[in-house]
């Protein structure tokens, strides 16, 4: 047995097909296509959370994703576990485990409860009031004690096992919504020949259809009719029928998000299926068929478990099989709500009484409810409610005063009218419009390619629907250009029109302070709370909103918008399109963060970018830094070694025989034509036009303003080709800057830019050895220090492959920089390997380079410089052209306050004890018993320990710094202020001799 | 004398996909970046052996030779067979600029009935027939890369990317073949 209150013969589950669930630790029987919502309520439960503030028991409100009250939290296994699920959205599937939120000890008896009692002390706003002082307890114990008290679901901690997959999408037409409408708009659109998309959030398409069993169409029930349009549609070779599909998200020019669940309903998913696939539609034309959701009535304790819409009540019993009470009252002012009343009467359930708040319902519902021998109380409203954990009876009084009169019901149905899903329109930019004829804020300015259709656009009456969206989907596909198919024609049938609706509180709501009529159930918003942020001054909905909480979270205002903006324009006394409607956001409805991520995660997160050296540094035990997405090889540790430790034997190394580095990563731009040395004229501070063929030139770029940019090293392949290196972070900028100015300033030049960057391994070997290393490998080109000095380039071959051979030096020590196509690098770097070895070279990382550059004083951009700094402020004048009439940043660099004496200029620190080793970044005074604020001259930008020094080294921006070369100047510490000698940037080898060797 | 040095792809040995979309590391082949003005194309068509695209999202190709539009003025010339395309660019005679970037790029093949679902996993680019047909090619992205996209077949795509982007590359278009084979 599937469940007490399951009705034999109604509903569309097949009643063999068993599964078993527990909630909160009791195991109860579903059938397969069940939701929690509907499985809980078959086996008479109907209390299933705790509301967020107040802690009062709360029961399944809805059968959709408007679901305010049933939060719960879904499990797999330990690691699949989601909380805050909507029970009427949550398919079971066998072995499901569901826990009920935010509740302790248990959710019949809840401490939390307590709140309820202590309400007065939590109305709207009053964390806005209390709480206030100290300033510092609100961080450490309020704040977390109202997160604790007032709270949904736990997050999970364990990592997400499951995979996510995403796909984009283009369409002519994309239909939202699966309902009558939809199928309509996607059947037209899809006759044309149209690329269409159709999605719809449930299991099955159908929407209304679902519980509206007094439809039919062309003769066939409506849901059978569903169904069959949707199999006919997906067996269309231009169509794709999603389902278990939400429209989350309308974004510019028709890109709508889509999130598809794959396996949330499945017992055994295929571990290859994603748990979730995101669609990135673009779409031509959308057509919105989002239907309409029912509103609740406002009055004093209509949050009882039991208490329920009358839609959704419906959709229990026509679709699930299922009576949510043997003896049901209904509380409306919609003939919608009477439909309910029937069916369940129909199907054996005593209906108490239907609870008019209107004095003229639709006569056709009044008829039939008298044919049926139900009691209509006409111009009546329900003014209280009880029940401790299920409502047990109602109170009822004429509207305008008199006695009121106890009803007993185990369940309450009521319907204030449908508040139309204009969310992904006005998520689209659109602007709505109130009618006030009806009530509602329609679409009414479009700002996309887009038609709304059927409820969502207030189209009332089933042929209408069909007729509206059959034109709309045709015209949507003609549009965008299929001409194929004729017209659809499709004749539809239903019971009853309705009529009717309210918005705002009703009688039973009191003007009372203590009355808890609720607007919006998942926050806790009351009548009494709208009305109070009014009279504190919010006359703005997008205040009254904030200050009250009402229709915040994943609520978006499905349920509560309009009776809050109701309940405001009633106290303000203005029409409602005057207080206005908060924005609609997305997502819709709650999309999982591994949806969003989809793909981008572990290994492809980022991508990692390695060299093609990059084995062979791992196979040497090298441990890696991320510079960008670059994975370098940092220092290369032995055994027992520290960083330190190997930093040290590294440098030491490199000075006293040689050292092999990866500098692949370096950024590598050729540029290539016949106007190529006067652009880069134009775009370095130094002369390249008497650069020879051969030679290689250091060069500084700057931006318009000045400010160094980039460096590198620059060789002369030919006349006409240039091999342009640039920093490795600044690789795909300085690519944009030339480009930038090639296209935009100097667009007569005939100069092209090629990025290089990967198409070479870089294996530099520096150090007094590094001639004799390479010297055997390298064929056609004589690297004798006189044939190929410092700062020369040749192409030529090294192990049989081509080569670019650079001598040049980031060390100090006389070098080469051995360029080859990157898929020979490491068979090259092993060659090289092989003989650096044996005399007595090792491989040097980052660091080690970081710190013999800084013990000859050249600069790192980015590092020594911070976009403010000249290049005479970096001791670098010597770069900058003195007889060039044009360069970028040659007019930056008169500015006034470029050229003003006392700017921070880099300049050398020797502390004067040298052992001890500057902080970078740390802050330079002159005089450390000055009074705070001290005046800070500058920083520290580089320091390292230097073993070739056998001292501590630093570079340094400091105020006037060349003036102060010899001056002792002072850096404050926490713990102690080091004293520091000024001096200039080189520490090694000042003459260069090891650099020319 | 050295020894002769030996390549070593970046993908070299990987493999992946499913029955809708196979992905493979595609074989070594000759790049250039091609760069000239519209009066050297007449020439240039004429030293490559097939006419150089003059529209946006087109290619030619001849004989495992490729050259795909990549802008007004910017071809990428693909030879599968190897052979010398700067070579073949000198012997125009125009004004041009050829850089040989054929480490640069690697090369990953999508092919199967799914093929152009996988690619659109991560792809934002619009693969139907009537916008992308055969011989269609784009500089496009992939995820979080750029890419060059050349559909050479009805089920066949070369997805060409920087060297360093090649394993992400593959582990995403892998990723998306899985998918779309289910």
């Amino acid at each position: 047995m599937s469940g007490a209150n399951r009705i034999a013969g109604q509903g569309r589950l097949t009643p063999a097909r068993t599964a078993r669930f527990t909630f909160d630790g009791k195991t109860y029987q579903a059938l397969e296509g069940d939701t929690v919502a509907s499985a809980l309520l078959a086996n008479g439960v109907h209390l299933v959370g705790r509301s967020f503030k107040y802690h009062r028991p709360r029961g399944i409100l809805s059968a959709g994703p408007e679901e305010p009250n049933a939060l719960i939290d879904v499990s797999r296994d330990a690691a699949r576990r989601q909380p805050n699920v909507r029970a009427p959205v949550q398919e079971v599937f066998d072995g499901m485990k569901v826990e009920s939120q935010n509740r302790w000890p248990s959710l019949s008896f809840d401490i939390g409860g307590i709140n309820n009692l202590l309400s007065p002390f939590f109305a709207a706003g009053f964390y806005y009031k209390t709480f206030m002082w100290p300033k510092a307890a609100w961080e450490k114990v309020y704040e977390p004690f109202i997160r604790k008290a007032a709270g949904l679901g736990v997050a999970p901690t364990e990592e997400d096992p499951d995979h996510y997959a995403s796909r984009y999408a283009y369409c002519d037409v994309l239909v939202a919504g699966g309902g009558v409408a939809g199928l309509s708009a996607a059947l037209a659109a899809a006759e044309t020949g149209a690329r269409v998309i159709l999605c719809d959030e449930q299991p099955e398409v159908g929407g209304a259809l679902h519980y509206d069993t007094s439809v039919t169409i062309d003769g066939q029930s409506g849901y059978a009719w569903a169904q069959a349009t949707a199999a006919k549609l997906k067996a269309m070779e231009n169509v794709t029928v999603l389902t278990r599909t939400t429209a989350f998200g309308y974004y510019n020019h028709n890109f709508v998000a889509l999130v598809e669940r794959v396996t949330d309903h499945l017992a055994r998913p295929d571990k290859k299926l994603p748990r979730e696939r995101m669609w990135q539609v673009r779409a031509k034309r959308v057509i919105l068929a989002t239907g309409s959701i029912e509103r609740h009535m406002v009055f004093a304790n209509n949050d009882r478990p039991g208490i329920m819409l009358a839609s959704a009540a419906r959709t229990y019993l026509n679709h699930f099989g299922v009576a949510v009470g043997r003896k049901v009252g209904v509380y409306t002012a919609s003939d919608s709500a009477y439909e309910a009343a029937f069916d369940l009467k129909r199907a054996g359930v005593t209906i108490a009484a239907i609870v008019d708040n209107r004095d003229k319902p639709g006569e056709a519902v009044l008829a039939e409810a008298r044919k049926l021998g139900i009691e209509v109380l006409v111009g009546h409203s329900v003014v209280d409610t009880k029940g401790k954990l299920r409502v047990s009876s109602i109170s009822v009084a004429r509207n305008g005063g008199g006695s009121a009169r106890a009803i007993p019901v185990d369940a309450l149905l009521m319907s204030a009218g449908w508040t139309p899903s204009v969310h992904l329109f006005s998520q689209s930019r659109g602007k709505v419009a109130y009618d006030a004829a009806s009530g509602r804020f329609l679409p009414g300015t479009y700002a996309q390619d887009c038609l709304s259709v059927g409820s969502c656009n207030g189209t009332d009456g089933l042929q209408a629907t069909i007729e509206e969206s059959l034109a709309a989907g045709e015209l949507m596909a003609r549009a965008t250009g299929n001409e194929g198919g004729g017209k659809v024609e499709l004749r539809g049938e239903n019971a009853f029109e309705w009529t009717g609706g309210m918005a705002g509180a009703g009688e039973g709501a009191g003007v009372d302070t203590t009355v808890k009529a609720f607007v919006d159930f998942q926050n806790d918003v009351c009548a009494k709370d709208i009305r109070l942020a009014v009279r504190e001054g919010m006359h703005s909905i997008e205040h009254i909103k904030r200050f009250t909480t009402n229709g915040m979270a994943t609520d978006q205002g499905k349920l509560s918008n309009i009776h809050g903006l109701a309940i405001a324009s009633e106290v303000l006394n203005r029409e409602i399109p005057k207080i206005g409607l908060t924005t609609f956001r997305a997502p819709y409805t709650p999309v999982t963060f591994g949806t969003l991520i989809s793909h981008s995660r572990g290994d492809l997160f980022d991508p990692a970018r390695k060299t093609p050296l990059h084995a062979w540094e791992e196979a040497q035990g090298a441990v890696f830094e991320d510079v960008g997405n670059w994975k370098r090889a940092w220092y290369y540790p032995r055994s027992g070694e520290t960083m330190h430790d190997a930093v040290n034997r590294e440098c030491r190394t490199v000075r006293n025989a040689a050292g092999v580095f990866d500098a692949s990563t370096l950024g590598k731009i050729e540029v290539v034509g016949p106007d190529a040395a006067e652009f880069l004229n134009l775009m370095y501070t130094n002369a390249w036009d008497t650069l020879k063929p051969g030679r290689c030139r250091y060069g500084i770029m700057l931006r318009e303003d000045g400010f160094v940019y980039d460096d590198g090293v620059v060789g002369r392949l030919a006349e006409d080709r240039f091999h342009v290196t640039t920093t490795t972070g600044g690789a795909p900028r300085v690519m944009n800057h030339m480009e930038d100015y090639l296209q935009t300033e100097f667009p007569h030049l005939k100069v092209w830019l090629t990025s290089t960057t990967e198409q070479w391994a870089v294996i530099a070997v520096q150090g007094p050895k590094a001639r004799e290393i390479i010297e055997p490998l390298v064929e056609g080109i004589d690297i004798s220090n006189e044939a190929f000095p410092h700062m020369s380039v040749r192409e030529g071959k090294i192990c049989g492959v081509p080569t670019r051979l650079f001598r040049m030096s980031f060390t100090g020590e006389a070098g080469f920089e051995v360029n080859v196509p990157a898929d020979y690098g490491q068979s090259v770097l092993e060659a090289i390997w092989a003989r650096a070895e044996p005399l007595g070279a090792c491989a040097y990382g980052t660091e080690t380079m970081h710190v013999l550059r800084a013990e000859k004083g050249y600069i790192i951009v980015g590092q020594d410089t911070d976009g403010t700094v000249t290049p005479h402020d970096a001791s670098l004048s010597w770069a900058v052209s003195k007889k060039k009439t044009d360069f970028v940043g040659i007019r930056g660099l008169k500015r006034p306050d470029l050229v003003k004496e006392g700017r921070k200029q880099l300049v050398g620190l020797l502390t004067k004890d040298p052992n001890v080793v500057l902080e970078e970044g740390a802050q330079i005074v002159a005089d450390p018993n000055e009074p705070k604020p001290m005046k800070m001259l500058g920083h520290v930008t580089s320091s390292y320990w230097s073993e070739n020094c056998g001292r501590s080294i630093a570079m340094a921006l400091v105020a006037g710094g060349q003036a102060r070369l010899g001056q002792t100047l002072y850096v404050p510490m926490p713990d102690r202020t080091i004293a520091v000698e000024v001096s200039d940037m080189v520490f090694i080898d000042k003459e260069g001799a090891r650099l020319n060797g | 004398m050295a020894d002769q040095a030996l390549r070593k792809a970046p993908l070299a040995g990987r493999h992946g996909g499913s029955a809708g979309a196979r992905v493979t590391p595609a074989g070594p082949a000759t790049r250039l970046s091609l760069r000239a003005g519209t009066d050297a194309l007449g020439a240039l068509s004429a030293a490559f052996g097939l006419t150089l695209p003059t529209r946006p999202k087109t290619s030619a190709s001849a004989n495992g030779r490729h050259a795909l539009w990549l802008g007004p003025d910017e071809w990428l010339l693909i030879d599968e067979n190897g052979a010398d395309l700067m070579a073949a660019a000198a012997s125009s005679g125009v004004l041009h600029s050829a850089t040989d970037v054929s480490h640069r790029n690697t090369a990953v093949l999508v092919s199967g009935p799914q093929a152009a679902g996988a690619i659109a996993s991560a792809c934002p680019l619009d693969l139907g027939n009537a916008i992308f047909p055969v011989g269609a090619a784009a500089r496009t992205v992939l995820g979080k890369i750029e890419i060059v996209l050349l559909r050479t077949g009805e089920d066949d795509y070369r997805v060409e990317c920087w060297r360093s982007f090649s394993p992400y590359t593959f582990g995403l278009l892998a990723e998306g073949a899985e998918d779309v084979g289910l």
